[in-house]
């Protein structure tokens, strides 16, 4: 089913060293459109790494990425965010300081094209790409249930808006592809489920691709369509939520002997 | 509903307060000032200040776009205002002889001294903003050390053969009828003082619209999206180098506006005035103004301007006290138990108004 | 003069950055901290030996040892009145008090002994050492020989006492090192104490060189010294060194070759270039941020 499907990215090969040592070594990963995939592993396999590498905060060390049929060798953070991949981050990485309606706002920068000349001498321009930027993060504020905190400084919002805040901000640069790091991370279950639903809900609604990184085995199994299994920097097997359940060496990765 | 409450006050509301004030407060102390100065109620002294505190209170307002909203610490604040002052003394010195309309000289020499410093300030900024933290505040006192030097060292005049110009060795010989413009340690001499309140005042008040209008639009939000977060900043598109860049030449730009008010303010204009104390003393404005707060800044900045000409009576005191002064509120401002206290007051306060948190 | 007489003055000089530098970095090691009034704790050590020496005829070594308690005692009353209630506060208030307290003390001078300089007495006569045509005056060898003691002593004292390993872990993890404990608060007091004692045998080295004893007598090579020490990179006690002496040769060398009075100019130029080159200084460690 999925390979009637568009191949948003497509990864070979892609390893990297930090100094002498290889974090990551060999891994490849399809993702579909529309498509929700898990990126599981134990501890330390490399899972942020990989998204690091996806988004070049670190720059791979061998291997390709391309995204949208497109080589992205030569692309920084900025330009694979413009290509089109958002990311959210294992420890949030929110502006603190400015208010949870600004931090979507500074989502939709590159959405706006006026210039600083324009907005010095508050030309026409300025005006109206202001009020259509802020009905957008509004709605998409509507979205995660945080339109009533869009005032409120970012850093005084509960742990869980706070996580919600990051991914609305991440589809305001309106991404075909979304990465999210361990969302469901330090939220209780109640919170996990209605996580659950509003991942399905953002894939339905902005139809783009999720990968995601998860501890989570209920949040993973209940909502990706596919899993992919890194261990020790390799990737160690990757299926359907059945075929991973029953794999022996997943079991053997996560239990151990 | 909610809704639209909101769009309303971060497009119309709590951003333009701060906006409001801060030019509420200026058109009223430049009202009052030369109601003051009219009726004869302002001292010599004090009138003589004036235009200082609003060439100081500009170049801090660019500053604080540059320390507070952007997050850099810039310890050469006072070299961006030596350049903007040297090179409107010299356009002014120049023109003199062919445009004797001094508000229009005065204008040009202060577009042309932030013109300069914003260049500067550019070329300065490709090697600076690739470096962090304190590392940055290093280059910045460089940079402010090596224009005082350089400027030092320059000798500038014309006379009927065009410009003239010699490095380091005074060679520049100028024919019967010709002017000086820089003469090196002694800098300019002979300024022709064109320099008013009133374009003091104007002109704080286009630094105020500047900034303000910069920190709320597209481009005050990825200033502050870098500060806040840079590799977050950058994950959602933002160049954070471009955004420092831009907030840094905005702040020279200012400076070197307020450096040419400040050189036109004075007959005689040493570049020793413009030395590492002068980038620290902008700072210390800044800083005890509230770090992105312009009102603050330019409340702060008067205050500390006049300080110590209030403390004149304490004669050799009043420097020592000045520097108490500054230890003392340092330590207040940062002191964890006057500060819940403070912030439960205004919490009460809040809630008692019936404000949204 | 020729070029290895340049390079032994230019040593001299740079001995002097050097032994200051040390402060500098010390402190921002271990405090995260840049000690702006570290400039104006040499200016009291150069007036304590100018009147020991001077008014109260005490021999050298006594001055200078009178010298190293005064500023050290400065240094951690300094420390514990002014900083110490900020280690919770941001950078930029701590600077701006640290800028307070170097007013203060600018002032307090200026009050207590006016702006008028004083010259201060030679230490050692000014005869120099001829070897052939190379003449060195015996304060620079002494400069020189100075740094070098306090170089191996410092040394020593951080990679050998349990004091110096105390300092090396809170300069890299202090929540860790309070946890392991070591008391924090006690370790900065003793990296004050050791910066500002370093700094009066800086004023000594200086003004037996420049024998001008004046209230901002300070400022400029505070500026300078700081300057090396992120040359070397800041928080690097080896870099400190490096970084002083090296400033200190470029300095005498612009001075000589180029231009007496743009040799400051060249000094900072050539910061700027090394900081583009290597942006954490010659011997600073690379920052970097975990994702």
């Amino acid at each position: 089913m999925a390979d009637e499907k568009k191949l948003v990215l497509d990864v070979q090969d892609l390893g990297i060293d930090f100094g002498g040592l290889t974090a990551v070594n060999d891994f490849a990963l399809q993702v579909f459109e529309k498509e929700i995939v898990g990126l599981i592993g134990p501890n330390g396999a490399g899972k942020t790494t990989v998204f690091n590498m996806l988004t070049k905060v670190y720059q791979p060390s061998r291997g390709t990425i391309r995204f949208l049929g497109e080589d992205t060798a030569k692309k920084s953070v900025v330009e694979m965010n413009k290509a089109g991949i958002a990311r959210t981050f294992q420890n949030i990485r929110l502006f603190s300081q400015l208010s949870v309606l600004d931090n979507v706002k500074a989502g939709f920068h590159n959405s706006i094209t006026y210039s600083p000349f324009s907005a010095i001498f508050r030309l026409p321009s300025y005006f109206r790409q202001e009020r259509e930027t802020e009905a957008k993060a509004l709605d998409l504020l509507k979205i995660f249930d945080l339109q009533d905190k869009a005032d409120t400084i970012a850093s005084n919002l509960p742990y869980g808006a706070q996580r919600r805040l990051e991914i609305a901000r991440a589809l305001a640069t309106d991404p075909k592809l979304l990465l999210l790091d361990e969302p469901a991370a330090g939220m209780n279950p109640q919170e996990t489920e209605e996580l659950m639903a509003m991942i399905r809900k953002v894939r339905d609604h902005f139809g783009i691709a999720i990968l995601l990184i998860e501890h989570d085995m209920r949040l993973v199994m209940g909502i990706c369509e596919r899993i992919t299994v890194l261990n020790y920097g390799m990737l160690l097997a990757e299926g359907t939520p059945a075929q991973i359940q029953a794999n022996p060496d997943v079991i053997k990765a996560y239990l151990g002997e | 509903m909610k809704a639209n409450k909101s769009v309303f006050s971060s497009l119309f509301g709590r951003q333009r307060r701060g906006r409001t004030v801060s030019i509420l407060l200026v058109i009223l102390a430049y009202i009052v000032l030369t109601v003051m100065i009219r009726s004869g109620n302002l001292s010599r002294l004090f009138q003589g200040l004036l235009v200082p505190i609003c060439c100081y209170m500009v170049a801090a307002i660019g500053l604080n776009l540059n320390v507070g909203v952007s997050g850099e610490l810039n310890l050469g604040q006072a070299g961006f205002m030596s350049i903007g002052a040297f090179a409107g003394i010299c356009l002014s010195g120049r023109l003199a002889p062919l445009l004797p309309n001094t508000l229009l000289r005065l204008v040009l020499a202060i577009l042309l001294g932030a013109v300069c410093a914003m260049i500067f300030g550019f070329l300065i900024g490709i090697p600076v903003l690739k470096l962090q933290g304190d590392y940055l505040a290093i280059v910045t006192l460089a940079f402010g050390q090596i224009i005082k030097s350089l400027i030092t060292n320059m000798y500038f005049g014309f006379d009927e053969n065009g410009f003239q110009f010699s490095f380091v060795a005074n060679t520049t010989k100028l024919a019967p009828g010709g002017k000086m413009l820089l003469n090196g340690p002694m800098g300019a001499t002979g300024t022709e003082r064109i320099a008013n309140f009133t374009v003091g005042a104007v002109l704080v008040l286009l630094a105020l619209l500047v900034v303000y209008h910069i920190m709320y639009s597209k481009s005050g939000r990825a200033i502050m999206a870098a500060r806040d977060n840079r590799i977050a900043a950058e994950s959602v598109g933002i160049h954070v180098s471009n955004t420092k860049m831009l907030a840094f030449v905005i702040s020279a730009g200012l400076a070197g506006a307020a450096g040419a008010l400040f050189g036109l303010n004075y007959a005689t204009l040493v570049p020793n005035k413009f030395d590492f104390n002068t980038s620290i003393l902008l700072l210390v404005y800044v800083v005890l103004g509230g770090l992105g707060n312009m009102t603050g800044t330019m409340i702060a900045t008067a205050v500390l301007v006049l300080l110590p000409e209030l403390l004149r009576s304490l004669q050799d005191y009043r420097m020592l006290i000045y520097a108490i002064v500054l230890i003392v509120i340092m330590l207040l401002t940062n002191n964890e138990t006057l500060k819940t206290w403070f912030g439960k007051l205004k919490a009460g306060k809040g809630a008692a108004a019936g404000k949204e948190g | 003069m020729g070029f290895l007489s340049y390079l032994i003055n230019g040593l001299g000089l740079g001995s002097v950055y050097a032994i200051i530098a040390l402060g500098y970095t010390m402190v921002y090691g271990i405090a995260k901290m840049l000690n702006f009034a570290h400039g104006d704790v040499i200016m009291v050590g150069a007036y304590v030996a100018f009147f020991a020496l001077n008014t109260y005829k005490l021999p050298t070594v006594p001055a200078v040892l009178l010298a190293v308690l005064v500023c050290t005692v400065l240094g951690v009353v300094v420390e514990k009145l002014a900083y110490k209630p900020l280690r919770q506060a941001t950078s930029l208030a701590v600077l701006i008090t640290a800028i307070g307290v170097s007013y203060f003390l600018q002032n307090g001078a200026q009050l207590l002994w006016s702006s008028s300089p004083k010259v201060f007495p030679a230490l050692v006569g000014n005869g120099s050492l001829t070897l052939g045509s190379l003449s060195v005056s015996y304060v620079t060898l002494i400069t020189i020989a100075t740094c070098i003691l306090v170089m191996i002593g410092l040394t020593l004292f951080v990679n050998r006492t349990k004091t110096g390993r105390a300092m090396r872990a809170c300069s890299e993890d202090k929540g860790a090192a309070t946890l392991m404990g070591i008391n924090v608060n006690q370790i900065i007091s003793v990296t004050f104490a050791i910066g500002s004692g370093l700094a009066a045998i800086a004023a000594v080295l200086l003004c037996a060189s420049y024998p001008q004893v004046f209230p901002t007598l300070g400022s400029m090579p505070g500026i300078k010294a700081f300057t090396a020490a992120v040359f070397g990179g800041i928080g690097s006690i080896p870099g400190a060194f490096l970084g002083g002496l090296l400033l200190g040769v470029i300095e005498i060398f612009a001075k000589a070759y180029i231009s007496t009075q743009l040799s400051d100019a060249i000094v900072f130029a050539v910061l700027i270039v090394v900081l583009l080159i290597k942006p954490t200084g010659l011997l600073g460690r690379k920052l970097s941020e975990k994702v």
